[in-house]
């Protein structure tokens, strides 16, 4: 633990890079911006994990556990992400939200 | 000392984020995110956590950030500038997104946290037993089966990106 | 006695009908001729020494024969209650067994002859193992369910081999015809079987049939308009029986069914089948007797001799022999009907059973005889119409013989067959009622007639020019004609009421000579009118029917039966009642199950536009969603 550091203060930092994702997820108008916001999701989960594991049960190592698999299923998510981007930008030459509305019915 | 550090981090951290969400170029964008990524590799320097600050660093700030600079480089001129959202949804999700942090705030501040006080190191070591013991609540098959996830997906990758009609 | 081995009677025809019927394409024809053939004469000789076994070894006890049932629960309802399977051997079954094979092998032998060259002489013989098959275990069921299951196998198969020659319009409108009218009637079959089944809690022919049993003597715990419950399901039994038995007003199939090929004629339409309500009637005839003092046995009694006298009127006109025989068929089973029906149960009360039961024999032989005979003729000149044939006596000597053999037997001429099982007839209805016995004399007149007429029409009369000169059949077909021949003129000596009576005792039966001679006078007299009106070719027979006028006509139409019957289910329970019922179905009905459906898909087809498809705005819902829920449940519900 961080001396001197309080658990609420560094859940507070996490809460807003959750709602910065948030943010950037809803209103971002381009798929990889989309990604980037997931990215930062999924850091604020991670942390928040291994920050709760260190100040109430640092005996036990679950929390820190959990963060490398969030950060193992967060590569696998980027690579697939990322090669379906490249995919759709083959057949229609555009990686903006907006197109991808064709396939919805 | 730390608190300074912590502080710091924390600034850097929130800042870039939002400048990453709010870039209009997409290059930038995905820059502020490694140091945004940095900076959390720091927490966990902070927090004792060498190992995982390890992978945080390679993992993230050395693949992820590379891909997505590669995708971003196939997919667009460096200059092209990002379309922006209509400001009245802006607001409208500026606006949600800080009703819900003010939903968590003030969940976890009024949470009693039972803090234990301890300055425990964690070694690489201890997380590779943990990884894969197999006795109560080790995490071998939990291991196992994102070992096969990553393989399905990089499989699963090379499948999807290949040119259409080259099978 | 270890009767097991009757099951094999049964399975033996099935093996072959799924042999042939799987096998149809890779058999040769006649291949399967010979395995049709042998797999019933394995049949035939296990019936017969069944037969030899239970009349003569081991069937009587104290004088009395005794009942035999093999038999395993099949369907179990409740402890009393079981519908069972097995085989059932008492007099009749294996009397029953005897004719069945009989004929049946001679048929097969015949149809190898007859059916010769035939597309589908495979599946022909096919069918024939299977109605074979479904007539055994009719006669061999043990109780009222597995008679029902294999009286509609042979009402199936009777419908397979009447439209056997299913591209010919006709043939097919027959076979439905014939379907459709014995289901109608064993719709009535059916509820008396349930009826039966609820009110005496058992469906075993030997429980039913005690007269001591408690079935018979509660006939009375339960009325409906005035006669028992039982009474009715009795009646309602019968008209199954009557379907397949071509009574009064349930005929109307028979003569169309003649569509078939003529050994299919001679073996369901005349021997085997048509007597299943015959047969029925029997089985349960301890019942009909004692329930309500045999109010249902009266119904049968007049319902048979009204069948008989009808067709014999009918079968005078007709031009078309088969029809002629296929009439002559229902009259003689009317004759059978009415002799059950004016009969008693103990000793020599029970003559009419007796007699019923030898009429049933000898009839069986004869008219196979005469439909084979018939069939021989068709096959040499290619016609079923009187017109077209004339003098065959020269070009077909041994059928010649043979039919005039078959005729006089019908005729009730002594020493034939059908005198001595008529002649029982006629005594017992004298004994009984003197209406019926009217009726029957009348009726015994009748029948030689018309026999005449068709015997002397074909083999004498005018003399036709053919264009190929007819020629005898071939020895498969003439040797059941001969063997036939020769049991119509040797069962009439079998002392049948030593073996089987209602009481199962068996009787000392005497001729009563003066009743005899009415008979046989009144036979000759209609051989003698056939004489002059048909030997030598005259204008008699023309006259006779200008004079009678009207009256020809009508019975030259069958008395308009058909009309009526077209007429009823058409013009009104097809215009009023099922079209509009059908119409309200699918208008109403079906009209709002597709209407809901229909309106399903328009409403979607219009909200759809609600997905606009970008995920983002989806998010945003969710999180918005998230974020009030959590709102309520913190601030509101207090978690």
């Amino acid at each position: 633990m961080i001396t001197g550091i309080s658990l609420y203060e560094i859940l507070t930092v996490t809460s807003i890079i959750f709602f910065v994702g948030v943010y950037g997820f809803i209103t971002r108008k381009n798929l990889i911006s989309v990604l980037i916001s997931i990215e930062l999701i999924l850091n604020a989960s991670a942390v928040n994990f291994v920050a709760i594991n260190k100040y109430l049960y640092p005996e036990a190592l679950q929390g820190v556990v959990f963060s490398i698999f969030i950060i193992a299923v967060a590569a696998a998510e980027t690579a697939l992400a990322v090669s379906i981007i490249i995919n759709l930008y083959r057949q229609i030459s555009s990686v903006e939200v907006k197109d991808t509305e064709i396939m919805k019915y | 000392m730390e608190r300074i550090i912590f502080y710091t981090l924390a600034l850097i951290i929130v800042v870039f984020a939002i400048a990453s969400v709010s870039s209009r170029k997409m290059l930038r964008s995905v820059i502020y995110l490694l140091f945004v990524l940095c900076g959390i590799a720091g927490f966990y320097f902070l927090i004792d956590y060498n190992f995982l600050a390890a992978i945080q660093l390679t993992v993230y700030a050395g693949g992820i950030i590379v891909l997505l600079i590669f995708s971003v480089m196939l997919v667009h001129h460096i200059e092209m500038e990002l379309e922006v959202v209509k400001k009245a949804r802006q607001i409208l999700v500026g606006l949600l997104c800080l009703i819900g942090l003010g939903v968590f705030l003030i969940t976890i501040y009024t949470h009693p946290f039972v803090v234990v006080e301890n300055q425990i190191t964690t070694t690489t070591a201890d997380i590779g037993y943990k990884l894969l013991s197999y006795d109560d609540g080790g995490f071998i098959l939990p291991f196992e089966v994102i070992s096969v996830l990553l393989l399905a997906a990089m499989i699963g990758a090379i499948v999807i990106a290949k040119k259409v009609g080259s099978e | 006695m270890n009767l097991s081995y009757t099951i094999l009677i049964l399975l033996v025809p099935l093996t072959v009908f799924l042999l042939l019927g799987i096998f149809n394409q890779k058999i040769k024809p006649a291949v399967s001729g010979y395995i049709g053939v042998f797999g019933l004469f394995v049949s035939t000789v296990l019936s017969y020494f069944t037969a030899y076994q239970y009349f003569f070894v081991f069937g009587k006890l104290e004088g009395v024969y005794q009942t035999f049932a093999q038999k395993t629960v099949w369907m179990n309802f409740t402890d009393t209650l079981h519908i069972d399977m097995g085989v059932l051997i008492d007099p009749i079954s294996v009397m029953m067994l005897v004719v069945v094979s009989t004929i049946s092998l001679m048929v097969h032998i015949y149809s190898r002859g007859y059916m010769k060259g035939d597309e589908g002489y495979t599946r022909f013989f096919a069918f024939l193992s299977l109605f074979t098959f479904s007539m055994y275990g009719l006669v061999l069921a043990t109780n009222l369910f597995q008679i029902y299951i294999f009286w509609e196998l042979v009402g199936v198969s009777s419908f397979l081999l009447i439209g056997y020659y299913y591209t010919k319009p006709s043939a097919v409108a027959a076979a439905k015809k014939a379907f459709i009218v014995t289901r109608f009637a064993d719709l009535g079959f059916l509820i008396g079987i349930l009826i039966i089944g609820f009110y005496t809690g058992t469906y075993d022919f030997e429980t039913l049939n005690n007269p001591e049993g408690a079935a018979i003597l509660n006939w009375a715990s339960g009325s409906f308009m005035g006669l028992s419950i039982l009474t009715w399901a009795l009646i309602l039994i019968f008209i199954g029986g009557a379907g397949k038995s071509a009574m009064f007003p349930l005929h109307i199939w028979l003569p169309d069914a003649m569509e078939g090929p003529t050994p299919v004629s001679a073996l369901i339409h005349a021997a085997t089948m048509v007597v299943a309500g015959v047969f029925l009637v029997a089985r349960l005839f301890p019942m009909y007797y004692f329930v309500e003092d045999g109010f249902a046995l009266k119904v049968v009694a007049f319902v048979g001799a009204f069948s008989s006298l009808f067709a014999a009127v009918i079968a005078i006109t007709q031009t078309d022999i088969k029809r002629v025989l296929a009439f002559s068929t229902m009259s003689q089973l009317g004759y059978m009907m009415l002799a059950l029906g004016v009969s008693g149960y103990d000793g020599h009360e029970g003559v009419g059973y007796m007699a019923s039961m030898f009429h049933l024999f000898t009839h069986a032989m004869f008219k196979a005889l005469l439909f084979l005979g018939a069939g021989s003729v068709i096959h040499a000149v290619h016609s079923n119409y009187l017109k077209d044939m004339g003098g065959l006596r020269k070009y077909m000597p041994v059928t010649n013989i043979t039919f005039l053999i078959a005729a006089l037997a019908i005729a009730g001429v002594p020493p034939f067959a059908g005198f001595w099982s008529k002649d029982e007839i006629l005594a017992a209805a004298f004994e009984q009622n003197k209406l019926i016995y009217f009726v029957g004399v009348f009726v015994a007149g009748l029948t030689a007639f018309y026999m005449f007429r068709i015997y002397f029409g074909i083999f004498w009369g005018k003399e036709t020019k053919y264009k190929h000169p007819p020629h005898e059949s071939p020895v498969s077909m003439t040797f059941p004609l001969m063997v036939l021949a020769f049991l119509s003129i040797v069962v009439g000596f079998i002392p049948f009421s030593e073996f089987i009576t209602a009481d199962k005792a068996g009787f000392e039966a005497h001729l009563n000579y003066p009743l005899a001679a009415v008979a046989v006078g009144v036979g000759l007299i209609g051989i003698g009118l056939a004489y002059v009106f048909y030997k030598k070719e005259n204008d008699l027979a023309e006259r006779f029917s200008i004079a009678f006028g009207f009256f020809y006509i009508w019975t030259f139409h069958k008395f308009y039966f058909d009309e009526i019957y077209l007429f009823v289910t058409k013009k009104i329970l097809f215009q009023r009642i099922s079209w509009p019922i059908s119409k309200f179905d699918k208008k109403y009905v079906d009209g709002t199950m597709e209407g809901i459906g229909n309106k399903t898909v328009l409403i979607s087809e219009k909200i759809k536009g609600l997905q606009s498809g970008k995920f983002q705005d989806y998010a945003f819902a969710f999180v918005s969603g998230v974020v009030v829920l959590a709102l309520v449940f913190i601030y509101f519900l207090n978690y």
